[in-house]
């Protein structure tokens, strides 16, 4: 009997890492920034290019970097819903807008919609590498003292929202 | 050969059959479109190579060895992707500023994670992928010599009796005296 059951079992064994295989997303990179602090940047506004945003302007609050870019097509997917999160009031949304033109960029968020309190201008994607970022969008929860907690590589969901970001940041709101 | 003809033959037909060119400046127009606007509008001009070759030919070294995030199965030496540019030009520019390989490549793991090494470190997360090809190698070569070591046993000979060897020497006799 047992003749036949090892086999059985190891192609149950076999079968069951293939599946979960299947669900796994080889394009999802694990951050190492998580639980790490927010790397420092200094960088202009779009909307107001003399002024200049410090990532350290935000400690003591939880908030969302979203990284965004006008010639990114799964940013226009995701757009709505950072609107209507911005209109929520939940948390307020920082923009990174990667590696594009400022007009073109400006004129996107005027056609779309601007979810984000202050918007800054990473033209040459440097920023972004500090942020480990490879695609766009992607969007990052940093807390209170400036750490990063969670990574959202692609757009957001409704599930992502509801299921991860959302709580996480409630949570962290709560946090001293 | 009339306007549709020379269309066809060119193979965009459809796309230009648009324009409704009804005339011969039309038609010169068209030709300009065709021959001139794809040469100019979509090709990029070369990415000028780093002016001192040293540079490019340690930033080359160390790029063959890492993944590019977005094409994942191509080194960042060999990719193409924008991405790809803008680590070449970091790495480019953190060797100008003297920073020694291992520190280059450790200012991309802290960034990427040990995904952009294609040369994996050692360490608890990674030790099934350094030794699971060994294991499974031992475990394979344990069962094979338990199977065969199983097998022989079961078809030990069987030594024959008396009247069977009798038998055999008596149809081995039979068949000389016919084969000679």
């Amino acid at each position: 009997m047992t003749r036949y059951l090892i086999p059985l079992f190891a192609f149950i064994v076999l079968a069951a890492f293939l599946l979960v295989g299947l669900t796994l997303n080889p394009r999802q990179v694990p951050s190492p920034l998580i639980d790490k602090p927010a790397p420092v940047f200094q960088l202009n506004h779009l909307h107001e290019p003399d002024k200049v945003m410090t990532s350290e302007d935000n400690l003591g609050k939880v908030w969302l970097l979203n990284v965004w870019a006008s010639w990114c097509v799964a940013c226009r997917d995701e757009h709505p819903l950072l609107v209507q999160l911005a209109n929520s009031g939940i948390v307020p949304i920082y923009g990174l807008n990667y590696k594009d033109e400022n007009t073109t960029a400006m004129q996107w968020l005027k056609r779309y919609g601007d979810p984000y309190t202050i918007s800054v201008v990473d033209p040459n994607g440097r920023v972004g590498i500090d942020y480990g970022v490879y695609g766009v969008p992607e969007t990052y929860v940093i807390d209170k003292k400036g750490i990063i907690r969670h990574k959202q590589i692609g757009p957001v969901t409704v599930d992502s929202l509801q299921k991860t970001i959302i709580p996480l940041i409630i949570e962290l709101q709560r946090q001293a | 050969m009339n306007f549709s003809q020379l269309l066809k033959n060119y193979g965009r037909y459809d796309l230009l059959t648009s324009y409704r060119l009804g005339s011969v400046k039309g038609l010169i127009i068209l030709l300009l479109l065709i021959f001139i606007v794809p040469s100019s509008a979509w090709s990029k001009e070369a990415i000028p190579v780093a002016e001192d070759p040293e540079i490019e030919k340690r930033m080359l070294a160390l790029t063959m060895d890492l993944r590019c995030l977005v094409c994942q199965n191509e080194s960042i030496a060999d990719s193409r992707a924008d991405f790809s540019n803008d680590i070449r030009r970091e790495i480019r520019t953190q060797i100008k500023a003297n920073k020694s390989d291992q520190e280059i490549i450790q200012f991309l793991v802290d960034r990427y994670g040990d995904f952009v090494l294609y040369n994996p470190p050692m360490k608890p997360t990674t030790i099934l992928l350094w030794f699971g090809p060994v294991a499974l190698f031992v475990v394979g070569l344990g069962s094979l010599v338990v199977y065969l070591r199983r097998r022989r046993e079961q078809i030990e000979e069987v030594s024959l009796s008396e009247t069977e060897l009798k038998k055999a020497e008596a149809l081995l006799n039979d068949n000389k005296g016919k084969n000679v």
